[in-house]
């Protein structure tokens, strides 16, 4: 075992982890753990844009895009944090442009910009420009621009350094343990400011446009360590996945011009949302691809998917503006785009919910204390800037604007305090684990277990959502979970063990799955990307809140969830029925 | 208002068919564990699977429910994190966007690490040295004066001239792929020029002087033997070896 010290830590090298590595390594000595290569992370995947009131090509303000968010979460938003996005989006854009970010161009040279789902103009009144974009590798850029600005300032990384604990003292933050995966080493990270930054649980689904590293590893730690976990059952399932893989085609190809049509070639999106048409909310868009599904308006031989139609799109406009989703759907479906509609299904893409943290990313261990020294951002965090359904662009927002923030907090904490003792033999929980499981003799094996866990996840608790549906896929998980204890990995090296690490990931997958199941079966209401066919609509009375879930651990070592709620913050918009 | 029936053609037709048509496939995979044996291997793998399916989706196949030690590194699974870069059937790719039907599954498939990088296990090499040529040429944009208020303004003429370039996901497809590359470990690699590229051409940029410097070393940019491997091999379809030679054009007129 090696033990380090640092400043601050920072966990993950996704858009959210660099960009607050960037701003921390400036300011105190930092160390960021990393799973994967920094350029591996999924924030490379994102597409379409990052939405900000510039007003580059037509009229815009920051506060329609505050509205925009607020309803687009479906007032579950905490609305000051909202406020604080989307007025500070203006420079997390400007600040990337001037950092190398080779924007798309207007004419007269400045950043383009271009629609996207759920953004209006003057609250709701049609379409507005306003996602600033890159081609169609938004994501890319940003992750590559960040990942180049942390080689400018000398960020230390320690790649393939996987995090799986972290150290509490005395209330407060002393630091995380973490496996070296190329040697089977553990480390211990002392550290007086820690930030999570390690993205989403997206692999707990079949369908899914996820990474295979999103595990929901950040998540999972802070709950064995007794932090709750805000608004769970909040996940989000992007329209347009290519059918049956998962991959996912950019909302900027319906910013584009692009249309959704079922079997009859009809462009059904009119009839659910009359103004926004193609570009209502992705919650809004799912439910209705499905609802095509359900009646029989599916597309192919088995009716499951529907189509994305770019054929009455100029080429020319397909190959500047989305070269690589054209790219995907020649490479894995053989099809071309040009003339050919693209088959499509929802898939899962965003946790809106995760480690609840106040708008300077601090962390929350109850609906009002902090952990001092600790932080989150991104995709493992809930602001809640999101809702319950968060808008397209606002995640690559989200990680630059709360990102920065947290790495500038966790940075002056740690500048202003001292370090916390670690903890006794702090190690252990880690070294018992990786003992355990690479010492098991279980029958029973990781693949096995995560395909079933993909399978309920994705039969009980996607877009639709009923009580015995969720009680299924609680039930399926608390025997999976059981199930899991008698895993074993065949690997029993300590070089490059990835079937230790994915044995790890499964379980991580399993309780946050569980989380979701349970609070999702709790809330008798249908809000945002939280569908309950038999609660159908909103009830602001009773679940106007965020759920927050708790581990609970029993005398015998048992555990339970234990469900708690926390007010929504409500400056300027009072709930209204949502329609687009 | 609302179009007429989809018109299919066959291609839409073949990519919507029902009733998966199933082959058996082998993989011959080059595995190497130096914990239980100093020597590289190769291993035969059997699979019944779908044609359409990726490499990548086979090694996970393989992974999951034969061999749990098989080692390959893979995150998005669709081309745009280079995690996955091997060498299938003797030409580097990423696993995840090669379809088996692309690579004639009537004969077994092999797979093997990435050449010029150190092997640590199976397919999973030493990138280290990889990252390091690419910090070596400075890879961040470097501008003089004070900064703008707003965006520093760019015509989409002056955009589109390094766009290409811009779309390296750091694979090293292209660099594992050069024969210089292989037999000297200094030579900066065509990932790195791919990058320097990048910012030499990017009107915002003014550190294209020190760039060209750096890769005016002897193992900077004039080892390319112009092979196009680089080119046939990048996973993203940069034309990597034009890159090169525009960056050896502006190192001889200093224009760019």
């Amino acid at each position: 075992m090696q033990i380090h010290q640092y400043d601050t830590v920072i966990v993950g090298a996704g858009g959210a982890g660099m960009r607050a590595a960037i701003e921390s390594t400036q300011r105190s000595r930092t160390a960021v753990l990393t799973k994967l290569y920094p350029t591996r992370s999924h924030t490379g995947a994102a597409q379409g844009g990052m939405c900000a009131a510039l007003a580059n090509v037509e009229e815009d303000n920051w506060e329609w895009h505050t509205f925009d968010t607020v309803k687009g979460g479906d007032y579950l938003v905490d609305q000051d944090a909202a406020e604080i996005m989307c007025k500070e989006a203006i420079d997390a854009v400007l600040d990337l442009e001037k950092m190398g970010l080779p924007f798309s161009r207007t004419e007269a040279g400045r950043i383009d910009q271009r629609r996207f789902g759920g953004h209006s103009r003057n609250h709701g009144e049609a379409p507005v420009r306003r996602s600033c974009y890159a081609a169609d590798r938004t994501g890319h850029m940003i992750l590559q621009t960040l990942f180049q600005n942390c080689v400018k300032h000398g960020v230390e990384f320690f790649n393939e350094f996987y995090v799986l604990d972290l150290l509490i003292n005395e209330g407060k933050t002393a630091g995380v343990v973490a496996y070296e995966l190329a040697t089977g080493e553990i480390h211990v990270f002392q550290a007086k400011a820690v930030v999570f930054a390690s993205g989403g649980t997206g692999k707990m689904f079949k369908v899914s446009s996820n990474a295979h590293t999103l595990t929901g590893d950040g998540q999972a730690v802070a709950y064995r360590r007794g932090l709750p976990l805000e608004d769970m059952e909040f996940f989000q399932f992007h329209p347009t996945g290519i059918w049956r893989m998962g991959i996912l085609l950019t909302e900027g190809a319906r910013g584009e011009g692009g249309i959704l049509r079922n079997k009859d070639g009809e462009r059904f999106m009119e009839r659910y949302a009359p103004v926004m048409k193609d570009l209502a909310s992705r919650d809004v868009c799912s439910r209705a691809i499905y609802t095509e599904i359900r009646e029989g308006r599916g597309c192919g031989p088995e009716g499951d998917h529907v189509y994305l139609d770019l054929t009455h799109l100029p080429p020319e406009q397909l190959d500047a503006k989305l070269p690589d989703i054209t790219e995907f759907a020649r490479t894995y479906l053989g099809i071309e785009p040009y003339t050919d509609p693209i088959p499509i299904q929802p898939t899962a893409h965003y946790a809106m919910g995760g480690i609840p943290t106040n708008v300077e990313g601090e962390v929350l261990r109850n609906n009002t204390d902090i952990v001092p020294g600790l932080y989150a951002a991104g995709e493992v965090a809930c602001v809640s800037v999101h809702g319950a359904n968060r808008l397209g662009t606002n995640s690559l927002l989200d990680i630059n604007v709360f990102g920065r923030r947290a790495g500038i907090a966790a940075a002056d904490y740690a500048n202003a305090n001292e370090f916390v003792p670690l903890p006794e033999n702090p190690e252990e929980l880690v070294q018992t684990m990786v003992e355990q499981l690479r010492e098991s003799t279980g029958t029973e094996s990781v693949g096995q277990i995560r395909k079933e866990l993909q399978e309920t996840m994705d039969t009980n608790a996607m877009v639709y959502r009923t009580g015995d549906t969720l009680k299924q896929a609680v039930e399926d998980i608390a025997a999976l979970k059981e199930r899991f204890k008698n895993v074993s990995i065949q690997d029993k090296g300590y070089r490059y063990n990835t079937d230790l690490l994915e044995a790890i990931e499964l379980g991580n997958l399993l309780d946050l799955a569980e989380v979701l199941a349970v609070s999702a079966l709790a809330r008798e209401e249908s809000r945002g990307g939280h569908y309950r066919e038999d609660f159908p609509t909103r009830d602001d009375v009773k679940f106007m809140q965020h759920t927050m879930a708790y581990q609970e651990v029993a005398a015998d070592g048992s555990t339970s969830i234990r469900l708690d709620y926390k007010p929504v913050v409500t400056t300027r918009y009072q709930p209204m029925e949502r329609k687009y | 208002m609302s179009t007429p029936t989809v018109e299919h053609s066959a291609a839409l037709d073949a990519a919507e068919a029902g009733g998966i048509q199933l082959i058996t496939v082998t993989f011959r995979i080059r595995r190497f564990n130096p914990e239980e044996h100093p020597d590289p291997v190769w291993v035969d793998y059997q699979l019944t699977l779908d044609p359409k399916e990726r490499v990548l989706d086979a090694l996970n196949k393989i992974k999951w429910e034969q061999d749990g030690t098989l080692t390959y590194r893979r995150s998005c699974a669709h081309g745009i994190c280079g995690s996955d870069a091997m060498r299938i059937n003797g030409r580097n790719r990423l696993a995840c966007k090669t379809l088996i039907k692309d690579v004639n599954p009537e004969k077994p498939i092999t797979i093997e690490a990435i050449k010029g990088l150190t092997v640590l296990k199976d397919l999973v090499v030493d990138m280290d040295p990889f990252f390091q040529a690419y910090k070596d040429v400075m890879p961040f944009l470097i501008t003089k004066g004070n900064e703008p208020t707003r965006e520093r303004l760019q015509s989409a003429e002056d955009r589109e001239r390094f766009d290409d370039t811009t779309k390296c996901i750091l694979c090293a497809a292209c660099t594992s792929s050069c024969p210089v590359f292989w037999n000297d470990g200094q030579y900066f690699g065509p990932a790195a020029i791919v990058n320097a590229h990048r910012f030499i051409f990017d009107s915002r940029d003014e550190g294209a002087e020190q760039r060209l410097e750096i890769l005016n070393d002897r193992e900077g940019v004039w080892r390319c033997r112009t092979t196009f491997n680089c080119s046939e091999a990048c996973p993203r379809g940069i034309e990597v070896t034009k890159a090169i030679q525009e960056v050896k054009r502006a190192l001889v007129t200093r224009r760019f």
